[in-house]
């Protein structure tokens, strides 16, 4: 009998696997205001962070995509979005709620952050009691979005949890569902093999101008970058050179052609497939782009042990270092170390990874929900006015 | 019984999948075709850290993958502990 897979099934037909309900400051300094409602209704949860003040251009417009992408995420089920001003809040809620979802806005002046916090709290209260009533439903693998960053690389996650990574994302494309992939300057050494893999032409020159710029931007800086990317961790783990660790990382790619190039924390717009996205290799920015591009579930191949996690997205650690999975074992989910004593081979190590992915879909924590990971990075292009 | 993996076939280094003794002699398997190879290591060589599997020129490539991941400036010897030290990215 084939398993069955559970999820919430929004307003828009997308299907989440969590049911939150969050309270989403618009700008750095309403980060007390969330917080305070978050204490006060349970089952909710702030997402404080770092910026929305005096950004312009397209720094702006990433932060906007990436406040209206989160609260848009299929895992939210409803959201509370509070700012200092009315214009920037409210631009962000209709964001939002174009997705058919509850929310609800408030701005800060002229009332103070007591008496936001008891409006908003209100709100708050009717949308978690609402959430608490949706059930799962039965979904299709199809409709599942699944984001891809592996970090604490070292040569283990090129022989084992990126190659185990790739088996299940091959599965997914066939299935009819979207992946997403990125870190723009971890391809260096390898970007020649992602152009290749680009659908059309317009789409490689897309992705070189996207790589070029990034990686020329570090470049311009003329640093040693020796110890950043590759970090210290990927040098104790034994990766020499940016190129070898590129490799190992586009091993969790699978082999399907690349059908869109995306902006950071941009939307899928051309249907179901393998997409990449412009994005920081640091672990907590990459991710929460990709939340906020829609993903609903994140795969982390890790060798020395990162132990990132994520408010929304819940993040799957696949590790085959037969160290750190005994040494970190709490915040590993998937132990495929058997690839390296052979032990085990590739196939059934995709196998293991599906039915961890089921069975989170479904409702079960991830490592890093249980020891409560929330890291909620915005990605921030150039300093603010 | 391995103790180090390599990539592909015309691959340079391989990855140990144990720590190996200094002038240990080792077996690593090919994981695109399961045939094996048996090296000597010059030095210890710790877990997830490479071993070079054949000779290498000074400022030649070095190849993983089948691609090449770096430039050994003064060469590889069969059997060499391979990292930042011997191995430098071309790229930056």
């Amino acid at each position: 009998m084939t398993q069955q897979w559970l999820g919430y099934r929004r307003e828009n037909g997308r299907v989440g696997i969590r049911n939150h309900v969050v309270i989403l400051p618009v700008d750095d300094i309403s980060n007390a205001a969330c917080e305070g409602v978050a204490r006060l209704i349970s089952g909710t949860l702030a997402l404080p962070h770092s910026y929305g003040r005096l950004q312009y251009g397209e720094d702006l417009e990433l932060h906007f995509r990436t406040m209206i992408g989160t609260g848009a995420n299929p895992n939210v089920a409803a959201a509370v979005v509070i700012g200092i001003e009315e214009n920037w809040t409210k631009r962000i809620a209709d964001g939002i709620a174009a997705t058919g979802k509850p929310v609800a806005a408030f701005s800060i002046e002229g009332y103070g952050d007591l008496e936001t916090i008891r409006r908003a709290s209100w709100k708050a209260k009717e949308f978690v009691q609402w959430a608490s009533e949706l059930q799962r439903e039965p979904i299709d693998m199809k409709e599942l979005v699944v984001s891809l960053k592996c970090g604490e690389s070292d040569t283990t996650t090129g022989l084992g949890s990126c190659p185990t990574v790739g088996v299940v994302v091959d599965q997914l494309i066939d299935a009819g569902a979207t992946v997403f992939f990125g870190e723009t300057s971890e391809l260096t050494g390898g970007e020649h093999l992602i152009a290749e893999r680009m659908a059309t032409p317009e789409l490689r020159d897309a992705f070189m101008k996207t790589y070029t710029d990034y990686v020329s931007f570090i470049e311009q800086q003329d640093a040693d970058l020796l110890g950043s990317q590759p970090t210290q961790g990927n040098i104790a783990g034994g990766l020499s050179t940016i190129e070898e660790k590129a490799l190992g990382n586009i091993e969790k790619t699978g082999t399907k052609p690349v059908i869109g190039v995306l902006k950071p924390a941009e939307m899928p717009q051309n249907g179901p497939g393998l997409y990449f996205m412009d994005s920081s290799s640091a672990a907590a920015e990459c991710v929460t782009l990709m939340a906020a591009g829609g993903a609903v579930i994140h795969f982390f191949p890790t060798g020395q042990g990162n132990i990132i996690g994520h408010p929304i997205e819940p993040v799957v650690k696949i590790s085959a270092n037969p160290n750190t999975v005994r040494s970190m074992s709490e915040h590993i989910d998937v132990d495929v170390s058997g690839l390296l004593s052979r032990t085990i081979k590739l196939p059934e190590a995709g196998e293991q990874l599906i039915e961890c992915l089921r069975r989170t879909v479904n409702g079960r924590l991830t490592a890093a929900e249980a020891l409560g990971h929330r890291e909620f990075v915005m990605t921030k292009l150039y300093p603010s006015a | 019984m391995h103790k180090f993996l390599i990539h592909k076939r015309g691959d340079h280094v391989g990855v140990a999948t144990e720590d190996i003794n200094a002038h240990e002699n080792v077996v690593g398997v090919y994981m695109d075709d399961d045939s094996t190879i048996e090296v000597q290591a010059h030095h210890a060589i710790p877990l997830g850290h490479k071993i070079a599997i054949v000779d290498v020129q000074p400022s030649g490539s070095v190849l993983e993958y089948g691609i090449q991941i770096g430039k050994a400036p003064d060469g590889l010897k069969v059997g060499d502990y391979v990292h930042t030290h011997n191995l430098k990215s071309a790229r930056w």
